[in-house]
Formats: C-alpha cells, structure tokens, sequence
C-alpha cells in the first residue's frame, strides 16, 4: 500500500514547476518544503529582529523617547510571538526536520506529503496576519505569554488576531509533528534498526512527541481566552470569577516544553555537525538518545518554575525546583559528550565548526544560569527581570540560532552544491559571538540590580550599561550583512562542492548534491554506522 | 604520563582558584536590607562560584580541543575512532546529578530560612473569613513572638501605582514607611490586572494578581530609601508603575504614623 501511494506521489510531483517556481508552489517534494520553511523563517527573523533593534534604540536612553509607550508593547509582543513561533520552532523543526528526515531513514519523502506542504503554507499567512494586525487597531499588547487579565482588557483585535495567528502556527507544528512521527518509525528503510538512525532523528521523534503532547493544551487555552474576550465569558477573567492563575499553568505547559521543542531539535543538528569536522565518531550515541529521551519526559513536568512569584503551594515550588534543576543531568551529558566527541578529533575550523563551538559555550552559560533560575529562593528575587531575558537569550539565541547559522554553512554544499566562502563565514561568526555576548551579558547584572524586563523606561543608574547591550545588538544586527552577502555570492559564483565536500557519513551525502527529486537515483542505501569516522568504512571514502 | 597529570591537576586547581576568587571578590547584588538579603546572597555566591567552575572548565576544554586537535595542513585522514566511554559517561551523570541534588537541598534550606516553607496561618488583624484561599510569598519569621511587632499594611495595585493602606491608622499612603527591624506583613491585592511587588535591595518578589489576594512578609534591616517596582507588565506605563519604600528609625516612622492619621482624622 505505501508503494502505490508514493507512486502516485511521484507522478504528481513530475507534474509539478521546475526551477525556482518550485519554491512557490504547493510542492510535495520534502527538500523543497525544507528551504520554503528556511527562507520563510529567515525573513520573519528579519522582521523580528527589527522589532529587536528598536526595543534597543528605545532602551539606549532611560527615557520611554523613540516610540509611544502602547507601541513599545506592541513591538515586545511581536518580537516575542515572530521569533518563537515564526522563525525558531518552523525553521530548526520544519526546514531541517523536513530536508533531513527523509534521508536519515531511508525514505523518498516523509509519510504525508500532502499533509507537509499544508503544515508550511498555513505559516506565511497567519505570520502575515500577525504583522498585519499592527495597522489594524494595533497589535496584540500583553506579551507574548498573553497573561490574562492584561490580554483581555487590552484592545481586542490585536489579541485576537494573535491568538488566531498562534493557533494557526500551532496547528501547523502539530501536522509537522504528527508526520516526523509517523517517518521515523514506519518509514525507515528495512534494515535500518532504531539505534543506527542519525542523532538528529532522535532529537525529531523526542521534539515530535512533545509537540504533539503539548501543543493541543495551548490551543484549548488559547481559545478559552478568545472566548474570554469576544463572547465575555469568565474562564480567567477575575471580574467574572475566573482564575488568572489557571492560565498561567495552561499556558506554560506548553510553553516550557515549547523550550525543549527549540533547542533538542539544535542538540541533533550540533551532533550531525561536530564529527564530521572533527573527523570522530560521535561520543556517547546511546547515552544521548537516553538523555533526549530524559529531557522530553522532565521537559513536561517542569513548568511550574515560570509561576515561582504568582503564589503557588510551598510543596509544588520545591517539586518543580528539583524537577527542573535535574534536567541539568541528561543536558550536561550532552555536552560532555560533544567535548568528547571534539577531543583526539582531526578538527577542520570552519564556519559550522566555529558557530557549534560558539553553540557550546553560550548554552552552558544559559544552562547554568538556568539551574540557579530553578531555585525558588534565587528565582524570586530575579524573575520577571532583565536576568531572565538574558539567560532565555543565551538558550535560544546562543544556543539554537547559533545552531541554525551553523546547520546553514554545513548543509549549503547539499542543497545547492556550491561550497560558502570561509571567510566571510567566520567574519560572520566573529560579529555574531561579540555582539551576542555584548548585547546579552549585561543583562544579568541589570537584572540582579534592579530593571525588570518589558519596559520602556527605567532608572537612569543603568543607561550606561544599556548603552552598551544596544551597541551589542547593533553588531548583531550588523552581523546579518557577512552572511546574506555570503549566501547571495555563494548561490552565483560559489566554487563547485562536490556530492560530499565534508567527506561525510550520514545518508544525505551518499547522493548527488543537490539530491534528484526521488532522493537517490537506486535504491536507498543502508547506513548502518552514521558516525563510522575512523573505521574502515571512513576510510574507504 | 605523570607529566599529564600534574598539568591536569594544576588546570583543575586554577579554575577553582579563580573561580573562588572572582566569586568571592566580585559582587554583582545590590545592597542588602532585609533579613533576607544575606541568605539569598549566600545562596548566589554559592552557585555564581559552581557555575563559575563548571563555564570556566567546558569553556577551556573546547577551546583547548580546538587548538590541540586542529587538523594541521599536511594531515589526512580521521580521528580515533572512540565512540564512547561508559565508566566515564557514569561519572559526569552521577557528579551532576549529585551536585544538582545539594544545591536543590541547600537551596531548600535557605527558602525554609526565608520562612517560605513556613504554614501563614495569617493570624494578624485584616479581615479574613476562613473560607478565603490565601496564597503565601515569603514569610519572614513569622513566629508568634514577633508577631506581636507586626506592622500590617494592606498593599492595593491599579494600573499603574500602588497604594498602601494602614488599617492602624485608617489611612492611606503612597508611599510605604516601615520603621526598621520590624516585621512587616502585607495583604496584596490587585483592582485590575497582575501586577508585581518587587524590592531588588530585599530579594522579595510577590505577584499581586486580582481576585487572589497574595500575603509577602519581610524584615527591613537598614534605614533608607528604596524604590519598590512593578515586575510584570501590566500595560503602557509599567515601566512608570514605581513606589518607594523609606525604611526609617522607629522615632521617625511613628511621627510619620502619627502625622498621616491626624490628618486623615481631621479631614
């Protein structure tokens, strides 16, 4: 039955556009489903960062000076909203879940083509809606954990179109989880066992869960809220009785687990990506589909330490710190495995190596100061403040987006077959890694010392040290130039790759690069050691 | 191979060196006036040096591996072929797992010293009925003994002030005097939206959320002025939503008292 359903797959993808149309169109083709989510994502990222560097302008100066105070909110809310639901989650799942699921079984395509291209095309419209709903009445204002009863009271069809627009993104995640799901375990290659599939399919199948898991609680959440405002019922709305607290743990049920949805996704590329450059079997392989699996099952009971000061039961703030500072354990076995996996390597410096490195650093920070956050005495002094968009920055930003730069300078050969230039990559690297830290570190000691986090204005004690976080986010800004000029070059006059410029093992360099529609011209071949560096199977490449 | 090993041990020893140093040397709080702010102190420069040791260490190892093990230009070929190690994947699960489980125990202690663990059976006088579900902040000390120098303050929060009312003295306030080295337990309460109490110079934070009253207990230590900020955002002007707290000898906070209720009287 799964033949003739991917024969008839492939008569309808035959019939589809050729060239760049291809990129327009409701294509079935996974590969061409993957870069419609990267491009897609990177420029929502664009717009997100936008919103960033004006949240910067405004904060260079103690004053609320460069835009209405109702704007700043506005601006904060959006940047929120784009960054985690239109840039990070649709890129590291969708774009390199899509492109790289498929090949990492064994597959032609993944197991609902058409289910995949509707899971991507519901993402530019609700992400345009978002935008859009600014020269409405003005965007959503509450942040974008929406917490009632400030999302009900603020104007209504910002909010609502935000929470259609988020339930929409949702609801496409859910498809794509849905089908990562069902590709891993039915689609594999016979042969192919469990335990020889890349890590990243791991890191998949574990995200996967939690979306499909988590997921469905913020939409019903959601839509209670959207009840709450329109149809003036009192699910949280304290003047009708309802109860502002019960959406908190609504919504970071979700939310937490949305974390994990961001960053093990990042831990699979990381590990695709270090023993390829550093030429060595990756360390630990079944420890690190343990520790995968840990996270997601600690990932769903830990969601309680974002509510620390919003007054919950003694009991519960000591379970939910325990819970939450154990993650610490399958997490750090990961990173001493990728040092592992670095250490007696035969490391090539490239872009991808450089920004897997930066990946490394930056996230143990963020973990770190994430364990201290789990500490009920510590986290009420700093919760809400400017330490905790600091550490959540480290993880999402220094962790997966540096991840996301590192996954794009590894896997260009694949798609377009033409190498990126090196140093324009490791300038890009450099920008990034300054103004990363300088933007982000600051912020900590503005925490502790007193600035909460979404304002407009603050004591003028702290200009300086703002001043400084600002001239961090300009580099950051600036660092974007290296790279669109890099990608832009590359596409035009990059040198040829090859099929397998890095040499690699994995089942997406064993074809052309790039891949023919059906993936392989012959049968798919049977990758039984993925991390086989240094064995006789390396060596004969 | 001894040669290795001091050279480890000597690397070991000057993270923690510096670790400690830094940790102990460089102070990143600001000042402390409440009973609570030299526990929490102690709780962070606790995990500020852990967390010290453990950046230090990873960020020397992959530097170092990047270094050591770069491939130099005349070098073919792969690394060893280790594919991993299970004595060594045992020992950085159980070190972490048990440095994880003193610090959460250590950290449990020092929320029990902040008298967060602590049942508030909310004995002083506001008016409660039973039936009301309180949900606790912190409660300082609140032993019965103390409790008799209790200064209860009912704390209201509208978009975008405070206002805090004396029930002592029938009068309300804009600003908040508590008279040093007393207890001074608060009854929160939100008219509008979730809005939070937050005294950096205390370490105390408590969501003040709307029909939920919420109860934040602390000790003031050290005579001053320090600015109480809202930390959830709560519309446009929460960057504005800001009070004080003047911590003053007991003297000047009973003139203070004695002044505001006359007038609130004579009124």
């Amino acid at each position: 039955m799964t033949i003739s359903i991917d024969s008839k797959d492939s008569n309808t993808k035959s019939l589809q556009p050729k060239g760049w149309l291809r990129y327009f169109s409701f294509s079935l083709d996974h590969k061409v489903i993957g870069i419609q989510y990267l491009v897609c994502g990177f420029l929502f990222y664009l717009i997100g960062g936008t919103l960033a560097s004006a949240i910067r302008i405004e904060l260079a100066s103690p004053m609320s000076d460069f835009m209405p105070r109702d704007v700043y909110n506005q601006v904060l809310t959006l940047h929120g909203t784009i960054m985690i639901f239109l840039w990070i989650v649709p890129v590291v799942n969708g774009a390199f879940g899509n492109y790289l699921i498929p090949f990492y079984v064994g597959a032609r395509d993944m197991a609902f083509p058409r289910l995949n291209a509707v899971a991507f095309w519901l993402i530019p419209p609700s992400g345009l809606m978002l935008v859009a709903s600014y020269f409405v009445e003005g965007a959503a204002q509450a942040g974008w954990t929406a917490y009632p009863p400030l999302s009900i009271t603020t104007p209504q069809s910002g909010q609502i179109i935000w929470i259609m627009s988020v339930l929409l993104l949702g609801g496409s995640s859910i498809f794509g989880g849905i089908n990562f799901i069902a590709t891993i375990i039915k689609l594999r290659r016979p042969g192919l066992k469990l335990m020889q599939l890349p890590m990243y399919c791991w890191a998949m199948l574990g995200t996967s869960l939690l979306v499909v898991l988590s997921t469905p609680v913020l939409a019903g959440t959601l839509i209670l809220l959207s009840f709450d405002i329109v149809a003036h019922t009192g699910f949280f709305n304290p003047v009708l009785g309802g109860n502002v607290v019960v959406y908190q743990h609504l919504f970071w049920f979700y939310s937490h687990p949305a974390v994990y949805i961001m960053v093990l996704p990042a831990f699979g590329l990381v590990s695709e990506i270090l023993p390829v450059h550093s030429r060595k079997p990756l360390f630990g392989y079944t420890t690190m589909v343990f520790s995968i699996m840990g996270i997601v099952v600690l990932g769903l009971v830990v969601w309680a330490h974002h509510m620390f000061t919003s007054g919950t039961p003694p009991w519960m703030r000591l379970f939910f710190t325990i819970a939450t500072a154990f993650i610490a354990v399958p997490t750090g076995i990961k990173f001493f495995n990728w040092v592992a996996t670095l250490w007696g390597g035969k490391i090539s410096i490239n872009s991808a190596m450089l920004f897997s490195c930066g990946f490394i650093i930056n996230f143990v920070f963020g973990g770190i100061t994430g364990v201290a956050l789990a500490q009920v005495p510590f986290d009420i002094h700093v919760h809400d403040t400017y330490f905790v968009v600091a550490h959540f920055h480290y993880i999402v930003y220094g962790g997966t987006v540096f991840i996301i730069f590192s996954s794009i300078y590894h896997w260009f050969p694949k798609v377009t077959g033409k190498l990126m230039s090196e140093k324009l990559g490791i300038l890009h690297f450099a920008i990034t890694f300054i103004g990363f830290n300088l933007c982000f570190a600051p912020q900590h000691w503005l925490g502790l010392n007193g600035m909460p986090r979404r304002v407009a204005e603050y004591d003028p004690q702290f200009q300086f040290v703002n001043q400084i976080s600002s001239v961090g986010a300009l580099l950051m800004a600036m660092s974007t130039i290296p790279f669109l000029v890099n990608i832009f070059l590359s596409i035009k006059n990059g040198k040829d790759s090859g099929d397998n410029p890095w040499n690699a093992l994995t089942p997406e360099w064993l074809t052309s690069s790039p891949p023919p529609v059906e993936n392989w011209e012959g049968e798919a071949p049977l990758v039984e050691e993925p991390y086989g560096y240094g064995k006789p199977i390396s060596q004969e490449n | 191979m001894l040669n290795k090993n001091f050279y480890l041990i000597l690397i070991i020893s000057a993270v923690f060196g510096i670790s400690f140093l830094i940790g102990f040397n460089v102070n990143l709080l600001p000042v402390e006036a409440s009973i609570n702010a030299p526990i929490y102190d102690e709780l962070f420069k606790i995990l500020f040096i852990i967390g010290l040791i453990i950046f230090i260490g990873m960020t020397i190892a992959v530097i170092y591996s990047l270094f050591k093990f770069r491939k130099r230009k005349d070098q073919y070929g792969d690394g060893i072929a280790l594919e991993g190690n299970l004595s060594l994947e045992i020992v950085w699960t159980i070190i972490p797992s048990i440095i994880v489980l003193i610090i959460g125990l250590y950290s449990y202690n020092i929320y029990d010293r902040m008298g967060g663990m602590k049942e508030l059976n909310h004995s002083h006088d506001m008016m409660t009925s039973n039936t009301e579900k309180i949900w606790a902040g912190i409660s300082q000390a609140s032993n019965n003994e103390v409790a008799s120098k209790n200064l209860s303050v009912e704390v209201s929060a509208m978009q975008f002030a405070f206002l805090f009312n004396y029930p002592k003295g029938e009068f309300i306030s804009g600003e908040l005097h508590v008279p040093v080295d007393h207890k001074v337990s608060m009854k929160m309460e939100s008219k509008d939206v979730i809005h939070a109490f937050w005294v950096p110079e205390f370490r105390i934070k408590q969501d003040i959320i709307p029909g939920q009253p919420t109860i934040l207990n602390f000790t003031p230590t050290k005579v001053g002025k320090y600015p109480i900020i809202c930390a959830e955002l709560c519309g446009p002007y929460h960057g504005g939503m800001r009070a004080s707290i003047i911590v003053e000898e007991e003297s000047d906070y009973k003139d203070w008292f004695n002044k505001n209720t006359k007038t609130e009287v004579s009124l």
